[in-house]
């Protein structure tokens, strides 16, 4: 590649020519701008730099694309994987909504009367997340699904002032690990209990139950409920929200605490992030809630408009003893949720929701008939289901990659021989049929 | 001029003796100090409070503050109408706005501690220079 | 006269008329099957009901009442609100990076992790630091990151009484936040007079339960601790490790690295320093890079490179005495593709010009508003400028009153009352992305404000006068929290 000559690089993104640093410079007193650096020890100053040269625009693009190129997406493929982030249907007018400037390019709302745009979406967004969940309040996003449930056991401590996590043998193992990377530095302590028949004991903060869980199975959570109850314990729930479309939702069940990974609701998939967590409680709890809280007031002229509220609770007022030290809200990709909620409907809502339901049975029970494989686990399911092997699940990978196909995940270091697949509305019938009859192939 | 009535303490809470029952507050002063008061946090009736240990915590819209009692002993009583309307801490600081009543566990050695009305405008009025 | 303005704020379920759809579902293209039982479904979702046109013009015009950086100057202190590259956007939006499932196995997303591994890399070179993880979500994330690894290393050296996070009274409210959260105990250190860090403060709390100090650098008040070195040979002669808050990067890159000056671990905000958009409030991402003595700490995953015989393969790993997950996959991922095409574009010359040019934009504005506004440090500033608002507090105008009032003029408001140290603090950054032209325009707004604090003390105390809203009740707000839509009640 040309070595650009470095006395004439001027970046694109920087306006201010030569004669006008001079200016400035004047303007200041200096003569160069090395002095505005003099604080810095002259023995550390200029390092070496080993970076590649600068790139065109054209060449970037000719070079990332290429590099993107090496990768399996999932427009070319088909998508069976889930387990955290799932190939959903995203309106197409998230995108074009999303990058507007005037979203993309701002900062967090610190001043409401500069920034109700934004702030107005997160009302919707808190709005229209408890309707789904059935809950309270909602906050305005977390960093992801896994981090809104860890906090969400903290809380659960803070709330109950008990010490005590326990968490269902179910849960999404990873989760499962962030849990314990938030909650075992704070000298709380994590125990697992046996999702069939867990019993609580009356020292517990909380219960964690993921619904679906992590197999896709539908929890009971009245169950759950009643063993919290009794040991004056928190219900946490992290709730798949697509399947909020046509399942009771946590809230029914009186869960005090609902999260959830808000990936499937119009954001895309872009290889695990950014995503939003979703965080719900009940109103007497909503000041031990972490994260960002919009609320709706007036201006001084009656007029409604929209401000951060319950800022006490946080990191630049409270520093260290804030709920958390989060100060991010994902509010983008809240705004692509809301987008999305708003786009698919009240109706569309349901209709998807059944859509994953219908889509996951049908192949499922196909897949039950193949010789060698099996569904290992009893229940009712969502859009997610084990599936035993008569092979090593990765191999099956990839004579399913081969034909366009990415297949489940291989779970077989927990489950000998087992694969979780996913099913969503982005699966048609030929590409279940596909799926069957590949897998079909490794029958004995 | 804070009533005299009552006793003072440096982090301007003021403590009053009505009958067996001691009543505790925060000054005038401290409420425009802080500002709108949007959220009041008191102890539960029942806890224990030792002379300058944290009996709760008073917000602003963006500020926290804790609340030291200026005395010790059990609470006996929290103020409901603060704890709904925390404005009135603002409108009425020294009389509908207090915050809890106790019973007091040795009153005349903690009230030594105090400061009298006339020593804590004293206090105020080099603090506010 | 109508109110179209009252009519466009209308919320989505103010909106919602029954039979409109926003979007039309596909139609079951196989058999319909069993439902679960009926106590396990769901009755009524309360969700509106709009069709796509309207929607689309909602959110549009509610995006009108944003200022944002591609509308208005944006000088917001530690905040480094500069030009996001629209190129990041596209790059990252494309089916080949945003199309990927974060449970493919890696032979399917070699080009994801080459991106990924290279971005490591140049991370480690601008820090100077000899590991790197990608995986915290943000800024915030990584100074926990940062202090769990810090926590893990003493533990393993038995030195578990190390519980003292020291932290410089000028620090982000994240930063003793996030000691608290690994288990320190958090100790204020002061400023002196010239704005470095007190170092006979720092030297009496050097004891035997130091853990480390966490500092801002440059620090919040937008200059360079000239006495950095002193500093972390101070915290580690007293056994402590150091702690760099990366927020302030703009102004270092290619300037100096921080590892060189003696620190052992830090966080950077990639959509600060790296162009990345806030998106009003997140996404962002917060690297973590560190010294080799922390490297086996770091958090998972961490990109690694098998070379083979015939092709490079790029795999995940989690390094042995790794803090653990911070996350259900790997990182920010749309954000890491941003910073790293940012930083294939600007390059190795393009990365000094950010901060050369941030640098000199900042003490060009301390220069020529520092007749007009009190300024608490008069030295070289580094990328931001610190003023403190007091001149006209005795006609009601303070830092909030300033602040609102550019709202009027077309300026988005600096940080105010921050740092806590400065009374009436107004913090600056202007970026390297803004003309000498804005610069100019903003110096003599402020120049007017100052009058018209003066002879109009009203018209500022009053502002903003020409935003959407005027002055919201904030109390009202937090005393009685409105934090969702609901239903009105049936009469």
């Amino acid at each position: 590649m040309p070595v650009p000559d470095t006395s004439f690089f001027q970046s694109h993104y920087i306006p201010n020519t030569p004669s006008q640093q001079q200016e400035m410079l004047d303007a200041i007193g200096v003569n160069s701008i090395d002095d505005l650096f003099s604080d810095i020890p002259a023995k550390h100053r200029h390092p070496t730099l080993d970076i590649p040269h600068p790139m065109s625009e054209i060449d970037l693009k000719f070079q990332l694309m290429a590099l993107g190129l090496k990768n399996s997406n999932l427009e070319q493929n088909a998508c069976f994987l889930g387990a955290g982030a799932y190939n959903h249907f995203s309106p197409s007018i998230v995108k074009p909504i999303l990058t507007r400037g005037e979203f993309l390019t701002s900062y967090t709302p610190y001043q409401a009367e500069a920034s109700q745009g934004t702030l107005q979406v997160a009302y919707e967004f808190q709005s229209l997340i408890s309707n789904l969940m059935d809950m309270d309040v909602a906050n305005d996003g977390m960093y992801d699904g896994a981090t809104s449930f860890a906090e969400a056991a903290l809380m659960a401590c803070r709330v109950t002032k008990r010490d005590e996590i326990y968490v269902l043998d179910t849960i999404n193992p990873v989760y499962r690990e962030v849990i314990e990377t938030y909650a075992l530095p704070q000298k709380l302590k994590i125990y697992t209990l046996p999702a069939k028949n867990p019993i609580l004991p009356a020292t517990a903060a909380c219960l964690l139950v993921q619904y679906p869980n992590f197999h896709g199975n539908i929890e009971d959570l009245a169950l759950y409920k009643r063993q919290t109850e009794d040991a004056g314990a928190l219900l946490v729930v992290s709730a798949d929200p697509i399947a909020m479309g046509m399942l009771k939702p946590p809230g029914e069940f009186g869960a005090d605490i609902v999260t959830g990974e808000g990936q499937g609701l119009g954001v895309p998939i872009s290889y695990g992030g950014p995503y939003v967590g979703l965080f719900c409680t009940r109103k007497k709890f909503v000041r031990q809630m972490p994260g960002r809280i919009v609320g709706r007031t007036n201006d001084s002229e009656g007029k409604t408009g929209y401000v951060l509220t319950l800022q006490t609770r946080e990191q630049h007022i409270r520093r260290e003893r804030a709920t958390s030290n989060i100060c991010t809200s994902q509010a983008l990709l809240a705004l692509a949720a809301t987008i999305t909620m708003a786009a698919v409907g009240k109706t569309g809502f349901r209709q998807l929701s059944e859509l994953n339901y219908h889509k996951a049975h049908y192949a499922a029970s196909l897949i039950e008939k193949l010789p060698g494989f099996s569904l290992p686990l009893e229940g009712e399911f969502f859009n997610e289901f084990v599936v035993k092997c008569p092979t090593n699940p990765s191999t099956i990978n990839k004579r399913l990659l081969a034909n366009e196909i990415i297949g489940g995940l291989d779970i077989s270091s927990s489950m000998p021989d087992c694969m979780l697949i996913a099913v969503t509305e982005m699966n048609t019938e030929p590409q279940i049929t596909a799926l069957v009859t590949t897998l079909a192939e490794f029958g004995s | 001029m804070n009533p005299s009535d009552r006793r003072y303490s440096k982090d301007h809470e003021w403590a009053q003796i009505v009958g067996e029952e001691v009543i505790i507050g925060i000054t005038n002063f401290a409420q425009e100090q802080l500002g709108d008061i949007v959220y009041v946090d008191l102890p539960e009736v029942g806890s224990n409070l030792d002379q300058s240990s944290k009996l709760g915590e008073i917000e602003s819209v963006k500020a926290v503050s804790d609340i030291f009692s200026p005395i010790g002993g059990a609470v006996i009583e929290v103020n409901q109408a603060v704890l709904d309307s925390p404005e009135l801490v603002n409108q009425d600081p020294s009389g509908s706005g207090w915050l809890v009543k106790l019973a007091p566990s040795d009153a005349s050695s903690d009230f030594s501690s105090l400061l009298t009305s006339d020593e804590y405008d004293e206090l105020i009025e080099n603090e506010a220079h | 006269m109508n109110n179209i303005h009252a009519f466009q704020r209308k919320l989505l379920m103010e909106r919602s008329v029954p039979g409109r759809i926003g979007s039309i579902l596909p139609d079951l293209d196989v058999p319909k099957q069993n439902l679960p039982r009926p106590e396990l479904l769901r009755d009524n979702l309360d969700f509106p009901e709009l069709s796509e046109p309207e929607i689309v013009r909602y959110f549009t015009n509610l995006s009108r009442l944003n200022f944002s950086i591609d509308t208005n100057f944006y000088p917001l202190g530690s905040c480094t609100m500069k030009y996001n590259p629209k190129i990041n956007d596209e790059i990252a939006f494309s089916p080949g990076y945003a199309g990927l499932h974060p449970n493919q196995p890696i032979d399917e997303v070699q080009g994801a992790l080459t991106i990924l591994y290279r971005l490591q890399g140049y991370l480690r070179e601008i820090t100077g630091m000899s590991g790197v993880s990608l995986a915290p979500l943000a800024g915030a994330q990584g100074e926990l990151a940062g202090v769990l690894m810090m926590r893990r290393y003493l533990m393993d050296n038995g030195q578990e009484q190390r519980l003292k996070m020291l932290i410089p009274d000028s620090a982000h409210g994240t930063n003793p936040a996030s000691a608290k959260m690994a288990g320190f105990n958090v100790v204020s250190v002061p400023t002196d007079d010239s704005g470095n860090t007190n170092l006979e403060a720092l030297r009496a709390e050097a004891t035997n339960d130091l853990a480390g100090i966490m500092i801002t650098l440059p620090s919040t008040l937008g200059l360079f601790d000239k006495n950095i070195v002193e500093i972390c040979n101070i915290i580690h002669q007293a056994g402590g490790l150091v702690y760099a808050d990366g927020a302030n990067m703009n102004a270092l890159l290619g300037q100096v690295k921080i590892g060189d000056l003696g620190f052992d671990v830090m966080h950077l905000n990639l959509h600060k320093t790296f162009s990345t958009p806030h998106g009003g409030g997140g996404p962002g991402a917060g690297p973590v890079a560190v010294k080799s003595i922390l490297e086996p700490y770091l958090p998972a995953p961490i990109i690694g490179l098998n070379q083979e015989p015939n092709e490079k393969h790029y795999y995940l790993e989690s390094p042995n005495k790794s803090i653990g997950k911070l996350a259900a996959f790997h990182g920010n991922f749309g954000v890491l593709v941003r910073a790293y095409v940012y930083i294939r574009s600007l390059g190795d010359y393009g990365l000094k010009q950010i901060s050369e040019n941030a640098v000199l934009n900042a003490n060009y504005i301390k220069e020529k508003l520092k007749g007009y506004y009190n300024l608490p440090f008069d030295r070289n500033c580094m990328h931001e400028v610190v003023f403190s608002a007091t001149k006209h507090k005795d006609k009601g105008v303070n830092g909030l009153s300033i602040s609102k009032r550019l709202l009027d003029y077309g300026f988005h408001a600096p940080t105010m009352y921050f740092p806590l140290t400065v009374d009436e603090a107004l913090l600056i950054e202007p970026t390297e992305t803004e003309s000498k032209e804005t610069l100019d325009l903003f110096i003599e707004t402020m120049k007017s404000i100052d009058q018209e604090a003066q002879s109009q003390p009203d018209l500022v105390h009053d502002a903003p006068h020409n935003t959407p809203i005027r002055r919201l009740d904030e109390a009202k707000a937090a005393r009685e929290p409105d934090l969702r839509w609901s239903r009105p009640e049936e009469p």
